[in-house]
């Protein structure tokens, strides 16, 4: 179920609810497959609790296996938790199926993986133009456009993506992120694949049209530079959020 | 090396646990299982079949011959261990009381038939009963159109030349019951040590003498070739195929479309393959890479790679026969229920068939793929960006195409056939080619007009973003849904063929030696037996020698061939009409026109054209009982000889043959149990020639059901393998479809919108791939109709509908079916594992 252009607008920046993402006992298990025998059980994250804020950027840190991704997968709906729940703009997850927790993120999220998942099929523009193709939006190659153009891409609206640099490919990413305005902003180790220096223009151009959309950003990383950028950082140790 | 080996082995055993493998090794095994199957029960019919057509010769094959049969060539024949039996054939009047007739008398010794049994009915059984036996010394068996002239009943005395013997039993059927149909007379059996008794063979006698053979294929072949070169002028030596015309033809169209179903299912097969490979070449190119990192040579990383190829095709080929083998006796066991009653052992030659093809299609696959492995930067390939010289892409599918090509030629009983289906294949790989790809742009256009939703676009859209794989695919489809498409077309116009060919009216009774004032009076006979439900044609019959072709003296020896020796050195019967048989087919020149009724026109039947190498406006003279006539050739026909009907080699317009004496003919159909009608056009026109052709009809029909229903086994392995390239074509692209879709579900897609844009990709494909395939199906089924079948064109608009829909339903529903599981994971897991 994609939701309509008014409940977009009813819920795209409520101002009704200030809290954007609201996670209580948050668990994760998954079982340990290599020793059914015993039937395991792997505690990814257990009994978690978060609290973001609209316009609040927030950077999530932790070792390699932590829970970060898993974290970030459940917060945005694209996995089921154990227990405990995920809401968004006062919308609890746990209640809707994964059509409805779809169309939620096609209405209100954005995302920005580190292997950029941009389809391959799909030139520089159609890729960013997509999300906004899936929620039948009549500007979509106009803001596609123009987004890529921000992102310093004009020139290369319709190369492939093996056309491109990585860093290109990244940028790619991040315009098909921000194109649709999403309200929150998901970015799963963003310059995990990319060089210092690109991964640092990467970053720029990422807070830098954060701060313009006044979006909600939540960043998994493990580069504590990075995460100081962020406006609150928390480290996920042990299934748990602590502060820095 | 055994390093390489062991690695080879490993990469194998975990990308099959990885499941890349398995598709490649399905498609491999059901390819080869396919086509050994097919090989297996194809070998086994046509076995069985040579067997049925054995049976209408009482063996394997027949030396005829006008004088007493050298004693060794039986002789030679036990030294190849071959059975053989003698028998004698000659017309002789048999007698009882007042009554006599002249009767066709067969003398056989205690061996025959080698294969086949009679159909005789005894004093004391009322019904049928097959025998493997032979009438006794002192015992005659008799047909019943004989005992009905005759007035015989069984235990009676019939007179033989000096002797009589008892009528022991009826016969109602027998092996061998062919030869020249005009020869026909009442048969009697009778035993061969009986024949001196009689006094009828004299010094001049015409007697058919006749050496029966029966044993392995193999033996046979080695006879004959060492006895082929010894025949003396008199003497011939024939097989199932060149004894009998009706059963050669219906042979060779069995044996043609077997071959061409064998065809298809290798066509298929190799189209499944390509489309199964991709992905285990993906996962060789990073390995290898990997490998090439760690220090592995370009010797290793090929020798890894062909060992791998190797390993694969022993396995998936050994199995595939393995499975082949299997299928086939079950099919074997379930048809022999259906309709063959013993079908003959298979032989192993379809296991070699089987596993060569396996090596050499999974090496054709390969080969290009590992050569270029060593021409790739290691480092391209573990960035995976590198990209294949387009210009060169094409002689990736080199060796496979030269495989085909050559399986083709290979499986084709004919050249005409072969480049026919090459012709074909290629064909439709242009046409749909092109047309796919234009479709893509146009659809690409029409997605871009805003005038469909948008998830309709972004599926229509996805036909040209993946261009090469979804021409690759619509281009599998289309080959897939082609030869099923031709395989149904064909098999629904043979069928008709051979059923329209011989109705159930169709002529059984000949009549011949009706002279000119006795032609009315017999048309008013026939006009008033209500049995008969129309007057049949009558044809008049001249008999001549053909003597001089354009000026030339033509004799015998001006020919290699056999065939046309015979040919020139009988008598031709020239027959006339106004207008051509409604069976017969104008191939060159033109039929006379009606003020051209007493022209010195011929027209000439096409093989007998083709033996004597005579053409259209060549000159032929024939000598008429001493009289000589000059004719020119205005046309060129082509005769359905299995049609049974009454057909002439040579036939002039009507007036042209007037000044010559000519006997006449007839052809109609008697229903059963009338032949007291017979007998009563006997008394009134007693120098008439019955020829009763209804047993020989009734074997032709039988091998005709028998080849049909063959011929409805062996295609539904064409629809398997076609199923089994549906089926590649979709695990082919799943991984590029489930990023797609993941990523869609992630961008907030609803399965809804995910299965939409599937629905359009597949209808798109289904709608395209069944127009072409067809068009391009119809094209090739007029072509095989008219010149290699040589049968009958309809355009069948049922079947194209039927092939538009159940595309329509089918590929997208196979689509949905192959992703359909993954729409509820959530898409974080489908993210994690691409």
């Amino acid at each position: 179920m994609l939701l309509s252009e008014s409940e977009i607008n009813l819920t795209h920046r409520s101002t009704i609810n200030s809290t954007a993402i609201l996670a209580k006992n948050l668990s994760k298990h998954v079982v340990d497959v290599t020793n059914k025998a015993s039937a395991n059980k792997i505690e990814i994250l257990n009994d978690l609790n978060l609290q973001v804020a609209h316009g609040e950027s927030i950077a999530i840190v932790g070792s390699s296996g932590s829970g970060k991704s898993t974290l970030l997968a459940l917060l945005a709906g694209l996995d089921v938790p154990t227990a405990g729940s995920v809401e968004v703009s006062g919308r609890s997850f746990s209640t809707l199926d994964e059509d409805a927790r779809a169309a939620m993120r096609g209405a209100q999220m954005g995302f920005v993986f580190q292997s950029f998942q941009l389809l391959p099929t799909m030139t520089a523009l159609e890729n960013v133009m997509l999300p906004m193709q899936l929620a039948n939006r009549k500007d979509a190659k106009q803001m596609a456009v123009a987004t890529l153009e921000k992102v310093g891409l004009a020139e290369r609206l319709q190369h492939y993506p093996k056309q491109l640099s990585g860093g290109e490919q990244q940028r790619v990413a991040i315009a098909r992120a921000f194109a649709p305005k999403p309200a929150i902003l998901f970015a799963d180790e963003p310059t995990g694949n990319l060089d210092i220096a690109t991964g640092e223009c990467i970053i720029e151009l990422l807070f830098s049209l954060n701060r313009q959309a006044n979006t909600t950003l939540i960043l998994v990383t493990h580069d504590v530079q990075l995460a100081q950028r962020c406006r609150r950082q928390l480290t996920l140790q042990h299934g748990q959020l602590s502060a820095i | 090396m055994t390093l390489n080996f062991v690695l080879a082995w490993q990469q194998l055993r975990s990308q099959w646990q990885a499941g890349d493998l398995r598709v490649l090794v399905l498609a491999l095994v059901l390819a080869v299982s396919s086509i050994t199957a097919v090989n297996f029960f194809t070998h086994r019919i046509a076995a069985h079949l040579n067997n049925q057509g054995g049976m209408l010769l009482g063996g394997d094959a027949v030396i005829k011959a006008d004088r007493a049969i050298p004693p060794q060539y039986s002789t030679e024949a036990k030294r190849h261990s071959l059975r053989s039996s003698s028998t004698l054939e000659f017309a002789s009047m048999a007698i009882n009381a007042d009554k006599n007739i002249l009767a066709e008398i067969k003398a056989i010794d205690d061996n025959f038939p080698l294969i086949g049994d009679f159909g005789v009915q005894f004093l004391t059984e009322r019904t049928v009963q097959n025998m493997r036996t032979r009438p006794a010394k002192g015992e005659v068996w008799v047909e019943p159109r004989l005992a009905n002239a005759l007035n015989l009943k069984l235990d009676d005395q019939l007179e033989l030349g000096a002797i009589k013997l008892k009528v022991a039993g009826i016969l109602l059927r027998e092996p061998s019951r062919g030869g020249d149909m005009f020869s026909f007379a009442p048969r009697v059996m009778m035993h061969i040590d009986d024949v001196p008794a009689t006094k009828l063979l004299q010094f001049g006698s015409r007697v058919k003498y006749q050496l029966v053979l029966e044993g392995n294929a193999e033996n046979l072949k080695q006879y004959t070739r060492k006895i082929a070169p010894n025949l003396q002028r008199g003497e011939s030596i024939e097989d199932v195929k060149t004894a009998r015309p009706e059963i050669r033809s219906a042979l060779d169209k069995a044996e043609i479309f077997l071959g061409l179903s064998a065809m298809v299912t290798v066509v298929l097969s190799i189209v499944a393959m390509l489309l199964a490979s991709a992905p285990f070449v993906a996962r060789s190119q990073e390995a290898a890479a990997l490998l090439r990192c760690f220090g592995a040579s370009k010797a290793n990383i090929e020798n890894i790679m062909l060992i791998q190829t190797a390993l694969l095709a022993a396995i998936a080929g050994g199995a595939g026969c393995l499975l082949g083998y299997l299928v086939q006796f079950g099919l074997a066991h379930f048809a022999g229920k259906l309709f063959l009653e013993n079908l003959p052992a298979p032989n192993l030659t379809p296991i070699v068939m089987g596993l060569l093809l396996s090596f050499a299609i999974l090496f054709a696959i390969m080969l290009p793929h590992i050569r270029a492995l060593k021409n790739i930067p290691t480092i391209q390939i573990l960035r995976r960006n590198f990209v294949l010289n387009s210009s060169k892409i094409w002689m990736n599918y080199l060796p496979v195409i030269v495989v085909i090509t050559l399986l083709i030629f290979l499986l084709a009983k004919t050249f005409k056939l072969a480049l026919a289906f090459l012709a074909g294949i290629f064909g439709i790989c242009l046409v749909t080619g092109v047309l796919a790809f234009g479709l893509a742009l146009l659809l690409h256009r029409a997605s871009q007009s805003k005038a469909f939703d948008n998830i309709i676009c972004l599926g229509m859209g996805n036909l040209k973003r993946r261009l090469g794989l979804s021409i690759a695919q619509i281009v599998g489809f289309s080959i897939g849904a082609m030869v099923l498409m031709l395989l149904v077309m064909i098999k629904t116009d043979l069928m008709q063929s051979w059923q329209s060919s011989l109705p159930a009216d169709a002529p059984n009774r000949f009549i011949i030696n009706i002279q000119q004032n006795q032609v009315e009076p017999l048309k008013t006979f026939l006009s008033q037996i209500s049995a008969i439900k129309c007057t049949p044609q009558v044809f008049a019959m001249v008999r001549g020698r053909l003597v001089e072709k354009n000026g030339q003296p033509i004799n015998a020896e001006m020919f290699t061939e056999d065939r046309a020796k015979r040919l020139v050195s009988r008598e031709f019967n020239l027959s006339s009409a106004a207008v051509m048989q409604t069976d017969n087919k104008l191939q060159q020149g033109r039929w006379w026109r009606a003020d051209e009724a007493a022209a010195p026109l011929l027209s000439l039947e096409h093989d007998i054209a083709q033996a004597l190498n005579i053409k259209l406006g060549d000159t032929l003279t024939y000598d008429i009982a001493g009289s000589k006539i000059t004719l020119t050739v205005a046309s060129i026909r082509k005769v359905e000889w299995d049609s049974m009907r009454a057909n002439f080699f040579a036939v002039t317009p009507p007036e042209t043959l007037a000044q010559f004496s000519a006997s006449y003919m007839t052809a109609f159909y008697l229903p059963k149990n009338q032949d007291n009608i017979l007998n009563s056009m006997l008394q009134q026109f007693p120098n008439f020639t019955v020829i009763d052709v209804a047993s020989i009809m009734n074997q032709v029909r039988e091998i005709m059901s028998k080849l049909a229903t063959a011929v409805s086994f062996i295609f539904v392995f064409c629809v398997l393998a076609g199923v089994v390239v549906l089926y590649a074509a979709l695990v082919a692209t799943r991984s590029a479809r489930l990023q797609e879709a993941s990523l869609l579900r992630a961008f907030g897609a609803s399965r809804k919108q995910v299965i939409l844009m599937l629905l359009t990709e597949f209808t798109s494909i289904a709608v395209l791939a069944s127009i072409v395939a067809v068009l391009v199906a119809s094209g090739l089924n007029y072509y095989l109709s008219r010149y290699v079948l040589d049968i009958v064109y309809q355009f069948n608009l049922q079947l194209a509908l039927s092939a538009l829909v159940m595309a329509l339903v089918l590929i997208p529903l196979a689509a949905w079916l192959v992703i359909r599981g993954y729409l509820n994971v959530p898409p974080k897991q489908l993210l994690n594992s691409i």
